[in-house]
């Protein structure tokens, strides 16, 4: 099954500071187990540029498609048996705690 | 023999109704398992126990009632199953599913048996579902409540209902929630949300505009939850904590349907086997989580021949720990109610002044009702009627209104002039 798990700041993190900094760890544990197919840090949301054709008009502007104070500033695309194991995964990301993680099926076929 | 005289039809929807209660939720869990279908296993079970009803009185009430309906409710989903041509292998299982042992659990992986039922009620109280979905697909699929009841009880329309628990079935399929069992930690992590969900139940059973029967659902899954995992204490806790409250069911109201206070009920009323359960469950338990405190606590109300012969000495030693591991404004109010009982009134207001301080309790009426007791016991009887006054008014007009402003005008004893 796969998900794909939005990375996203959130407005209130945990002010618990124990706990793995490493992304890079969790990059290499998850990858070796073959659980993340693919993922990325975005670059920030002032270079994001929004798309849309109304009409068969091109509709080009600045920005995100949503103002909110949380972002998603990255995602992973992980390859889990079921939604507990995808949570175990999540949760061990530094983010989990700095920010939040969305997981989200990818559609049956 | 059943089958051989010729049962009336009451006893026999007795028969139905008891075969059911029994076999219901292991059906069910276990028609999910084969076929990963909530909605066949529902249906299949609910037409097995249509069947017994009609077929029972005519041909007399089978020797396995669990086996027989197992039977008939696997035949029906293979036959849909088969219609809509699926796969060689559920249709295979399901072939396999023993007609005459109603326990169809399973070995897995690691040669564990787990009871189905419990895949089940995990799977429904997952923590990706929303509370309120959790509740209800407990209800609908563990306990096999129709959905209009359970609509008409958590005060939304039937379409509401209908669409929250489709909405979860496609949850769990979509987002692969698995029907398993965690293990290990993990179970310890996810065994209070499902402790949640029974608790709620419960307290939507009492509520005034409640739904009885939830509080018997709940107290019938706390004990299918212990038997299952005998070695948890909270579970065992839960259970008792339960069968305390549950105990004095028909003592709680007075004539106009009022709710008494503990020292105003008939105790005679009390259900002693309830009690007696209770006690036996709690007297294996080793440690002390938040329910095994609660249920401590609610054992000493419990045993007590009469309010004034309760143990208040011991309820406030158990509310010191409880407070400790699970803080919060409502039970730092009752600790300071039974220090007050036990220690005297002083050391109660002074609890009471330590957990208002945080603000948290500000005009709840019951705090104010608690100083307000206390202070009349101090020997302050027109600063305890003043208080009395105050939290009458925080309520809205009722019994418990009339109670309060009636112990303020025996504390001014006439002198209101």
């Amino acid at each position: 099954m796969k998900y794909m798990m939005f990375v996203c700041t959130d407005a209130e993190p945990d002010t618990d500071s124990t706990g793995s900094e490493d992304i890079e760890k969790w990059v290499a544990d998850n990858d070796s187990r073959g659980r993340r197919l693919d993922g990325h840090e975005l670059g920030p949301v002032s270079a994001a540029t929004t798309v849309r054709v109304r009409n068969g008009e091109l509709l080009v502007s600045d920005g995100p498609f949503t103002e909110t104070r949380e972002v998603i500033v990255g995602y992973d695309i992980l390859e889990c048996a079921d939604l507990d194991e995808a949570i175990d995964v999540a949760r061990a990301h530094p983010m989990a705690r700095h920010g939040r993680l969305e997981l989200r099926p990818f559609a049956a076929l | 023999m059943g089958s051989t005289a010729r049962p009336r039809p009451a006893a026999t929807a007795d028969a139905v109704a008891a075969a059911g209660a029994d076999s219901y939720t292991r059906i069910v869990a276990t028609l999910i398992r084969v076929t990963g279908d909530w909605t066949l296993a529902e249906d299949s079970a609910q037409e097995a126990l249509a069947l017994a009803l009609e077929k029972w009185p005519r041909d007399g009430v089978p020797d396995n009632p669990g086996g027989w309906l197992m039977t008939v409710a696997r035949n029906r989903a293979t036959d849909v199953l088969r219609r809509a041509s699926v796969e060689r292998r559920k249709l295979h299982e399901l072939a396999g599913l023993t007609l005459t042992d109603p326990d169809t659990s399973r070995t897995d992986p690691e040669e564990e048996v787990v009871d189905d039922r419990l895949r089940l009620i995990f799977t429904c109280c997952h923590p990706a579902l929303a509370l309120e979905a959790r509740v209800a697909l407990t209800l609908r699929t563990v306990c096999g409540m129709p959905t209009a009841d359970i609509a008409r009880a958590l005060l939304v329309s039937h379409a509401t209902m209908t669409r929250r628990l489709t909405r979860a079935k496609t949850k769990i399929a979509a987002a692969r929630i698995p029907y398993q069992v965690p293990r290990g930690p993990a179970l310890t992590e996810r065994l209070p949300g499902v402790l949640a969900v029974l608790y709620l139940l419960f307290t939507r059973g009492y509520e005034a505009d409640g739904e009885p029967a939830f509080a018997a659902e709940a107290v019938r899954l706390a004990r299918l939850l212990h038997e299952l995992l005998p070695d948890q204490d909270e579970v065992a806790g839960l259970l008792a904590l339960f069968l305390f409250q549950h105990s004095r069911r028909d003592a709680r109201r007075d004539g106009e349907g009022n709710l008494l206070t503990l020292d105003k009920q008939d105790r005679s009323r009390w259900d002693r086997a309830a009690i007696r359960e209770g006690l036996d469950v709690l007297d294996a338990v080793r440690s002390d989580g938040p329910y095994v405190l609660q249920a401590r606590i609610a054992a000493c109300h419990a045993t007590a021949p009469r309010g004034e012969a309760t143990d208040w000495r011991a309820i406030a030693g158990w509310y010191d720990e409880l407070v400790q591991i699970h803080p919060s404004p409502v039970i730092a109010l009752n600790r300071a109610v039974a220090h007050g009982y036990a220690h005297g009134p002083a050391a109660g207001l002074a609890l009471l002044d330590q957990a208002r301080a945080t603000g948290a309790l500000e005009d709840y009426p019951l705090a104010v009702a608690a100083q307000a007791d206390l202070t009349a016991r101090l020997g302050h009887p027109d600063g305890a009627a003043a208080l009395f006054r105050r939290a009458a008014a925080l309520l809205p007009a009722g019994a418990e209104q009339r109670a309060l402003l009636a112990r303020a005008d025996d504390l001014t004893g006439g002198d209101t002039g």
